[in-house]
């Protein structure tokens, strides 16, 4: 019997500010314990929260992104429970009238195009941190994260299968590193996903789910969600029902687990947070915020289409990173569009295998798009061959010369199509291999390709094939 | 001395301008009175003299340098309270100072920062002579609650001073201080006001910072002065009020000189008397003293208008969710994790939590965070939160419409006098009572003051002025012109003389 | 609408304050006297009657984003009940 899977994601984004949402303490990650708690951050009696404009920024930004409505009015509320790393006793979120409201997302798993629609996005606080490690059988509270603010991302119910739930959670953080809201780190918890998974028989009514909480890898997120599926099917099929859980994922085991804590952690006593008033959000304010916004990856390939004429993969490649795209572009600028494809192929060939290989930030690297433009103009008209562009290149990065044309000079790697200098070379050559030209005119075409290597190795690889061809096949005709 | 107890705060910058006096003698002389009366009184409960001594020794070098910063008029000129001795209701706080709120949950709890209103009137050059004992996190209407014991009224050591801020009131009354800060959740500045023989104003939501002063229901509370006359409680409005970044409820507005219409004739003044304060429910004695002060208004210029608050029977009931809703959520932080009362013994995470808050608190703070908790919870916020919440529209939207005919609206400030110890504190619901003409003015976010109007059985009765929003130095005004004509507000205790 | 003692102990539980059975009969009927009191409150109506918050109708103010607070651990762990290498300490938290 088949079941069907419904899978639902709550991500929490990092926002990407200098201060706590609702405090001026540091939200630089790394530092010693409770340094970067404030008074604020650790609720000392008295103490009230004001919220930072940046964060709301950031959540205009992502609501524009997605194509959401940005609510004009929306409210703080204060969602109550008790958690030693929640110092206030309860976390100022949104509730009832969140910031962002709908929109969505397009994925692509395979072939297959899906859009899966956002319900909400709304600004809260993160928590600080419990570190389990033994204090004499106690554990340690670090406040430090504690306020740092969070966009917390909520779907419908629209994704499928692990893939799916994988190919939307990668979308989305592609998406929020692009706009500049959120670094995208996963492993210092910038960008993490809880799931929420049941599975039905098809035709049935939704089955009761379970929320895997706090995925900070995207395979984690596949693991989970694939082990989690399966435990539901099993046991169904055993007779059990499942229970409403908040569960978590071991990476150790590949399991997931109920959590304990949360146990009676359903009533949250929502209520607006009278410390806070409406987050009013005017027309002019959202005109402002797009004004700064860069091109969305999405449009961003349909332009590198059809004013470069690239293809849809090539597009999606360069537009993988708002870095890699604007280094490209920078590129084409500089080199004219008639090189876009030429650029196209430099920038995804040798310049990303760099990157790669030495884990560089693209927008830093030494090679500028000027640069790289340069030598692209150069095999473009001819001056540089392919096989010596590759010399240039190298030169070019290690930031050897000015530019290319000054290391094409000072190396003499200029090709040479100058029939005058090419002849001589042939006729040595031909003097030379006797043997070669006998096979050639016995009908041998490979002695031919032989002849050419001898020359372009007599010339030190500058002459121009081309020409070299044509002024070798003259003379034995001849 | 006991003109100088009995003085002015103009009177006492003058003296103190003049060095007729220096700020260490007149803070002393205030010193040595806590330490005679207070034990009687439990009006303190904390004095730090060398701390104190300090202070005043720092105000008297400004005065002497003759220059100082007044933050709040924004001149260059020293301020008029500079040196003045002055005393904090303990719920807010002052970096270094004990600052417990009332509570065993802070018995211990020395402040690492202090509140917007004490940088204010230590920036003003006010000395600080201790923390006035109160209802327990400000939940009382008698000072019955704090954790340190009662405080006991000057005028009668048998009778409750009045709550939450009645170490305050219990100080001023008995001349331990010239002038005291408080806070006003339901009626907790006004009420003690009245219990005590006092003045006292609620200022409208938002005008001083609340940021510091430990928080009860946040969208309620509001510091404000306590001290013998209007016009004292004019000049410290000016040092108290101002907007503060640190809390988003504060209100940007200019400053203004809450005592620039003191001496304003009140001719054409309209007073509105709510027919719903007037009716069943208040003593005769109050009644009596209330409508004197009444004629005495007529007699200076003032029309009396009847007008209608229609909601205002639903303002107690309406508080008692909605405040105990937001004390039930503010109360959360003392876990006994970061500071304040951790039990001694527990099993376990949550039996910490448990036993703590159950030792750190006591009964009347410990059910308002029952209620509150109640009426947040999953099925019941519907049917009491926002219900009180559309009602407290409803209460808010009468006083709009009654200030349409009238200037101020005035009234009784308490059903009753003083009342003994015990009397109330079996029946909560009986001591709620006790704030019924004083929390519709919270709810909707008005100014409020209580000025002493007359006796009844030897003990004093408090006649409320309410304004309409950023009404402060009207109803300053008014309360002044009737001190000019009357001299209740220099009444003082025989046992304190 | 009225309270019996399993409600308060379920109240009592989400607000962690720890009732003995000694006190939960006493608790539970001044909670009802409570209740039974801001009962009328439903008598009220209230249709189409938006919530109020707050009194004064302003909107939220907003903070530039700027790091203004500088590190107090010391003063701040100096009054804490028990604390370790900058880390506040509690009982074992069990996930």
């Amino acid at each position: 019997m088949t079941w069907e899977v419904v899978i639902g994601l709550e991500t929490h984004a990092q926002l990407q500010t200098k201060s706590k949402i609702f405090s001026g303490a540091s939200v630089a990650f790394g530092a010693e314990p409770n340094r970067q708690a404030c008074a604020v951050d650790i609720a000392l009696p008295g103490v009230l929260p004001v919220l930072n404009r940046e964060a709301v920024v950031c959540a205009i930004r992502f609501g524009l992104a997605v194509g959401a409505e940005i609510a004009p009015r929306s409210i703080f509320a204060r969602k109550n429970y008790f958690y030693p790393d929640l110092p206030k006793g309860y976390q100022i979120s949104q509730f009832e009238t969140p910031v962002v409201l709908g929109g969505g997302l397009t994925i692509h798993v395979g072939e297959h195009e899906k859009f899966v629609h956002l319900t909400r996005a709304h600004l809260e606080e993160d928590a600080g941190k419990s570190l389990h490690e033994d204090f004499h059988g106690k554990t340690g509270i670090d406040l430090n994260r504690a306020g740092t603010p969070l966009l917390e991302i909520v779907t419908e119910p629209d994704m499928c299968s692990s893939a799916e739930a994988v190919a939307y959670a990668k979308a989305l953080h592609s998406l929020v590193t692009w706009i500049g809201i959120c670094d995208g780190n996963m492993q210092e918890g910038s960008f993490r996903c809880d799931a929420n998974v049941s599975v039905r028989r098809p035709g049935a009514p939704l089955g009761t789910r379970r929320e895997i909480k706090n995925l900070n890898s995207f395979r984690f997120l596949q693991q989970a969600i694939d082990y989690e599926i399966q435990w539901q099917i099993n046991e169904i099929e055993e007779g059990r029902k499942i229970q409403q859980a908040t569960v978590l994922f071991d990476p150790d085991t590949g399991e997931t687990r109920s959590m304990r804590s949360k146990e009676d952690a359903h009533d949250y006593r929502y209520f607006p947070d009278p410390d806070l008033l409406p987050l009013e959000i005017r027309p002019e304010w959202i005109a402002e915020v797009k004004a700064g916004m860069p091109e969305l990856p999405q449009a961003l390939q349909h332009r590198f289409q059809s004013a470069y004429g690239l293809s849809a993969y090539d597009s999606a490649t360069l537009a993988a990173t708002r870095d890699t795209a604007s280094y490209y572009e920078n590129t084409v600028l500089a080199a004219g569009s008639a090189n876009a494809k030429l650029c196209a192929n430099w920038v995804m060939g040798e310049v990303s295998a760099r990157v790669n290989r030495d884990g560089l930030d693209i927008a830093a690297i030494p090679l500028a798009p000027p640069l790289l433009a340069g030598m692209v103009q150069r095999v473009a008209d001819g001056t540089l061959s392919s096989k010596l562009a590759k010399e240039v290149f190298e030169a070019l990065w290690n930031g050897e010369g000015k530019d290319a044309d000054a290391i094409i000079e000072a190396r003499g790697l200029k090709q040479v199509s100058d029939a005058s200098a090419i002849e001589p070379l042939i006729d040595e050559v031909l003097a030379a291999n006797q043997k070669s030209v006998e096979e050639f005119r016995a009908g041998k075409d490979k002695a031919f390709n032989a002849l050419v290597g001898q020359i372009m190795k007599a010339s030190k690889g500058k002459a121009n094939p081309q020409q070299v061809n044509d002024l070798l096949r003259k003379k034995l005709s001849g | 001395m006991t003109d100088l107890i009995q003085a002015s705060l103009k009177e006492l910058s003058s003296a103190l301008a003049q060095k007729k006096i220096s700020s260490v003698e007149l803070t002393t002389l205030f010193l040595d009175r806590i330490e005679q009366h207070n034990p009687t009184l439990n009006a303190f409960v904390t004095v730090d003299r060398d701390k104190t001594l300090a202070a005043a020794q720092a105000a008297d070098a400004k005065i002497g340098a003759g220059g100082m910063k007044c933050p709040a008029a924004g001149t260059a000129e020293l301020s008029p309270l500079c040196g003045i001795p002055l005393a904090h209701k303990d719920i807010f706080c002052a970096d270094g100072w004990r600052t417990t709120c009332g509570s065993k949950m802070l018995a211990n709890f020395i402040a690492p920062y202090s509140a917007h209103v004490v940088d204010q009137l230590n920036a003003a050059g006010m000395v600080m002579l201790g923390k006035c004992n109160m209802d327990e996190f400000a939940m009382g209407s008698s000072n019955e609650s704090s954790f340190f014991g009662p405080v006991k009224n000057p005028w009668d050591t048998g009778c409750v001073p009045g709550g939450s801020s009645g170490g305050s009131a219990a100080a001023i009354a008995a001349r331990l201080a010239p002038a005291a800060t408080g806070t006003d959740t339901g009626g907790s500045i006004r009420q003690p006001a009245a219990l005590c023989g006092l003045t006292g104003l609620k200022p409208t939501y938002g005008v001083v910072s609340r940021y510091g002063m430990i928080a009860f229901a946040s969208s309620l509370d509001q510091g404000g002065p306590m001290a013998k006359s209007a016009e004292d409680c004019a000049l410290l409005l000016n040092a108290m009020a101002g907007f503060d970044p640190r809390d988003s409820t504060s209100l940007e507005r200019p400053a203004e000189d809450y005592a620039r219409d003191l001496d304003k004739p009140l001719d054409g003044l309209r007073i509105g008397l709510p027919r719903e304060f007037f009716g069943a429910g208040m003593d005769d004695g109050v009644r009596v003293a209330v409508e004197v002060a009444l004629a005495e208004y007529r007699k200076l210029g003032a029309t009396t208008v009847d007008i209608d608050l229609p909601n205002s029977s639903l303002s107690v009931p309406a508080y008692y969710v909605i405040a105990p809703a937001e004390a039930s959520s503010n109360l959360s932080r003392f876990d006994g994790v970061r500071y304040g009362h951790r039990a001694p013994d527990y099993t376990d995470l949550n039996d910490m939590y448990a036993k703590s808050r159950a030792q750190g608190f006591g009964d009347e703070v410990k059910r308002r965070i029952l209620i509150g908790t109640y009426v947040l919870s999953h099925g019941y916020y519907d049917a009491y939160y926002l219900k009180a919440q559309k009602i407290r529209r409803l209460i808010a939207a009468d006083f709009q419409v009654a200030f349409k005919s009238c200037d101020v609206i005035m009234g009784p400030t308490a059903p009753s006098v003083a009342f003994r110890f015990g009397e109330k504190s079996a029946d909560p619901v009986q001591m709620y009572l006790s704030d019924i003409y004083t929390i519709a003015v919270n709810l909707a976010g008005l100014p409020g003051m209580s000025i002493p109007c007359g006796f009844d059985r030897d003990l004093p009765v408090g006649l409320q002025i309410v304004g309409p929003w950023f009404g402060e130095a009207r109803m300053l005004n008014v309360a002044h012109r009737y001190q000019q004509a009357t001299d209740w507000h220099t009444r003082m205790p025989e046992a304190m003389k | 609408m009225s309270l019996s003692l399993d409600d308060v102990s379920r109240i009592a539980r989400l607000a962690r304050i720890e009732i003995s059975p000694a006190e939960a009969e006493r608790t539970r009927d001044q909670l009802n006297g409570i209740l039974s009191f801001v009962e009328q409150l439903q008598a009220v109506n209230t249709d189409g009657i938006a919530p109020l918050a707050h009194a004064v109708d302003v909107v939220q103010r907003l903070r530039p984003d700027a790091v203004t607070e500088s590190d107090h651990r010391a003063a701040f762990q100096a009054i804490a009940p028990e604390t370790e290498a900058g880390l506040y300490l509690v009982p074992k938290v069990i996930e």
